[in-house]
């Protein structure tokens, strides 16, 4: 009786966010499995011509922007993500060494997680700006001569390398942060027995530190994928939404790119079930990399 | 190795600036080879001896020699120690095995020899069929062990143990203890046990070496350490059930308690001292000088527990442990002689012993 009285309650203040997570999550989910699967659905009329099983996702492969699509993804996701956990382990432990001014590095490592992604991509756009920017200007230190990263007609490799070092930086934050309170919910003693056996630093970091903190590694290495394969705000932050440098224009493009580039001719025919297949491929996608690591962790992650 | 601790003291400041003195000038030789008990209440600087032995805490003053060696300025990692952790810090996801071969594989130690060693190390204490399993899936006991294993595997040249039974019920404490003392004979090293539990450390030591908040109160053999108190401390930490304090006086070298006299000492006359009598320290008496109103009789086999109230004071009542062949009952009046090996006298201020 009792614990009836309490489950009632429970789902009483759990309503609204189930409300809103139907409303706004599960729906769209759902449909977009449903829209997929139609032919030539006219989102105005609702109206539409029969089923296809994969004729919606062909027309996302045949689109031209679908093949830089995938390239500018995958590269975003396995450069941004191994190089940014690493940095993140590697500050992380720095910091959790130092005893002065912790506070005030923790707080300095946090800034880019409170900022908003698309005023940071502006700002580092200025960073990378051919003639005023911080990057050329220390380049031209070394008597290097300015780099077009991010203007009229930079290159990819300029455009994209500018693309990821924002990224990288951007989510260095959250990881630390995840990173620091792994390291101080681990005993101390270990650390203390480590240094009475006469352990190499090189080793107490990675037969102690990593293999203690891998619980935390996994979570931030799963998360990170799904939002790099995401990808999206970076790029508009950084390019605008010609989501390439002037003169160059799509080459950033990304996977969710590609699903918002379809929902924006909403009104002709067959729109919609594009961008409902272009972000179920990315879910696919995304699904599968989520399932590999998983599968990989079992045996490297120590709970 | 001999171990010598000059002077040692250790001061903790907080933020606020108040300072805990948790060690203050500790002046102790500790023998080779010998296990040494160190014992003392509850943050009474066991620990923080112990881990400025270990390096692990730098003393605010004094020095630590190994042998010869000033080992004081020295990082734990260059001291050759080996320290068994109180909850033993074993490494969770490790192997039994990697846990004991670990040191061996910072000292570059061969594979195949490491594999050896840690074999004969984990078939010495008890856990040779364990190696493959995990910390978590070992009882208390056999964790210890593993911790034992791993502080010895890398043949330290002293063995430091905090409260290394803390966590094992009663039996188990009691095999272990066996074992290590087994185990420190065995292999001659030099070992320093700490310990709140009087009993595990006379059981367990050679020496005992008796704390009370950062002071040094006592050295010595534990039946010694029993049997001649230096202090007030030292009579009352030892024992169970505890000694029987009382207040006395001695007037011309006659100890007087409850108005007859007990004992003739050579100590100075003083108006009002403690004296303190081991329960075991009475004896039934016809013509003794203490006539005594019993209250409670518990007897447990050999022996009888008396129960007596204080004259002086009659919230308090105090113990006598008799042969049982003696038939006492309760509301007995009873004549006691005290057995002059087993009373001591202190000074009221100091503590300290009289005579
Ligand atoms: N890091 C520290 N900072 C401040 N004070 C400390 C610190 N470590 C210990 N102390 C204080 O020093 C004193 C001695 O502590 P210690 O840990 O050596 O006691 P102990 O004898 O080992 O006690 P226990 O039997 O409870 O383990 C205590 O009063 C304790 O509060
Ligand atoms: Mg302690």
């Amino acid at each position: 009786m009792l614990e009836e009285k309490n489950n009632l309650k429970a789902w009483l203040y759990l309503s609204p966010a189930l409300v809103l997570l139907a409303v706004f999550t599960f729906y769209p989910l759902f449909n977009a499995f449903y829209l997929v699967f139609l032919k030539d659905f006219n989102y105005l009329l609702r109206e539409f011509d029969g089923y296809t099983l994969l004729g919606n996702f062909s027309y996302v492969v045949r689109n031209p922007n679908f093949k830089q699509a995938m390239i500018n993804t995958f590269f975003i996701v396995f450069v941004s993500v191994p190089v940014s956990v690493m940095i993140a382990l590697f500050v992380s432990v720095a910091l959790n060494s130092i005893k002065k001014l912790q506070g005030f590095f923790q707080t300095i490592y946090f800034l880019p997680y409170v900022t908003n992604a698309i005023a940071v991509g502006m700002a580092f756009a200025f960073i990378f700006h051919q003639d005023y920017g911080l990057i050329n200007t220390f380049l031209g230190w070394f008597n290097v001569n300015p780099i077009n990263w991010v203007g009229t007609g930079a290159s990819w490799g300029n455009a994209m390398f500018s693309l990821l070092v924002y990224t990288i930086w951007g989510g260095l934050a959250f990881k630390i942060m995840i990173f620091l309170s792994g390291l101080q919910s681990i005993d101390k003693q270990y650390y203390d027995a480590a240094r009475v056996d006469s352990t190499p630093r090189r080793r107490v970091f990675t037969k102690i530190t990593v293999p203690l903190l891998s619980p935390m590694i996994l979570y931030i290495v799963i998360t990170s994928f799904i939002g790099a394969f995401k990808a999206y705000a970076t790029v508009v932050g950084m390019f605008g939404v010609g989501l390439g440098p002037a003169g160059n224009p799509k080459s950033m493009i990304t996977m969710v790119a590609l699903v918002y580039d379809a929902l924006e001719h909403t009104g002709s025919i067959g729109a919609i079930s594009e961008a409902a297949a272009a972000s179920i491929i990315l879910f696919s996608i995304t699904l599968l990399f989520t399932i590999i690591q998983m599968w990989v962790s079992k045996k490297r992650v120590h709970y | 190795m001999e171990i010598k601790l000059q002077n040692l003291t250790k001061v903790f400041q907080a933020k606020d600036k108040t300072e805990t003195i948790a060690v203050n000038s500790l002046d102790i030789t500790i023998p080779a080879g010998k296990l040494i008990g160190l014992l003392g209440p509850s943050g009474c600087g066991k620990s923080t001896t112990l881990y400025m032995i270990a390096g692990l805490l730098k003393p605010t003053e004094g020095k630590i020699f190994f042998g010869d060696e000033d080992v004081t300025e020295k990082a734990p990692e260059d001291r050759g120690i080996g320290l068994v952790f109180q909850n033993y810090a074993l490494y969770p996801h490790m192997t039994v095995r990697q846990n004991i071969m670990f040191p061996l594989e910072n000292l570059k130690v061969p594979k195949a020899e490491a594999m050896v060693r840690a074999q004969e190390m984990a078939d010495l204490v008890g856990i040779g069929e364990l190696m493959d399993r995990k910390p978590k899936q070992l009882s208390g006991g056999q964790q210890q062990r593993v911790a034992i294993a791993r502080a010895l595997v890398k043949k330290p040249r002293v063995l430091l143990l905090d409260e290394p039974l803390s966590n094992l019920d009663a039996r188990l404490r009691l095999q272990t203890r066996e074992e290590i003392k087994r185990i420190q004979r065995e292999t001659g090293i030099t070992t320093i046990f700490v310990t709140h539990d009087q009993e595990e450390a006379m059981s367990i030591s050679d020496e005992i070496v008796l704390m009370e908040v950062g002071f040094k109160r006592q050295v010595g053999i534990p039946q010694d350490v029993y049997d001649m108190p230096e202090n007030l401390f030292s009579a009352k930490f030892l024992g169970t059930p505890p000694i029987n304090l009382f207040e006395g006086s001695i007037k011309e070298g006659k100890v007087t308690l409850f108005g007859g006299v007990i004992e003739k000492t050579k100590a100075k006359d003083i108006e009002s001292c403690w004296i303190g009598i081991r329960p075991e320290g009475f004896l039934v008496d016809k013509e003794g000088p203490l006539e005594l109103h019993i209250d409670m009789v518990e007897t447990i086999g050999r022996d009888t527990s008396l129960v007596i109230k204080d004259e002086k004071n009659n919230t308090r009542s105090f113990r006598v442990i008799v042969d049982s062949s003696n038939r006492i009952l309760p509301g007995d009046k009873v004549k006691f002689s005290v057995k002059p090996s087993k009373l001591f006298l202190f000074d009221k201020v100091t503590g300290e012993k009289l005579g």
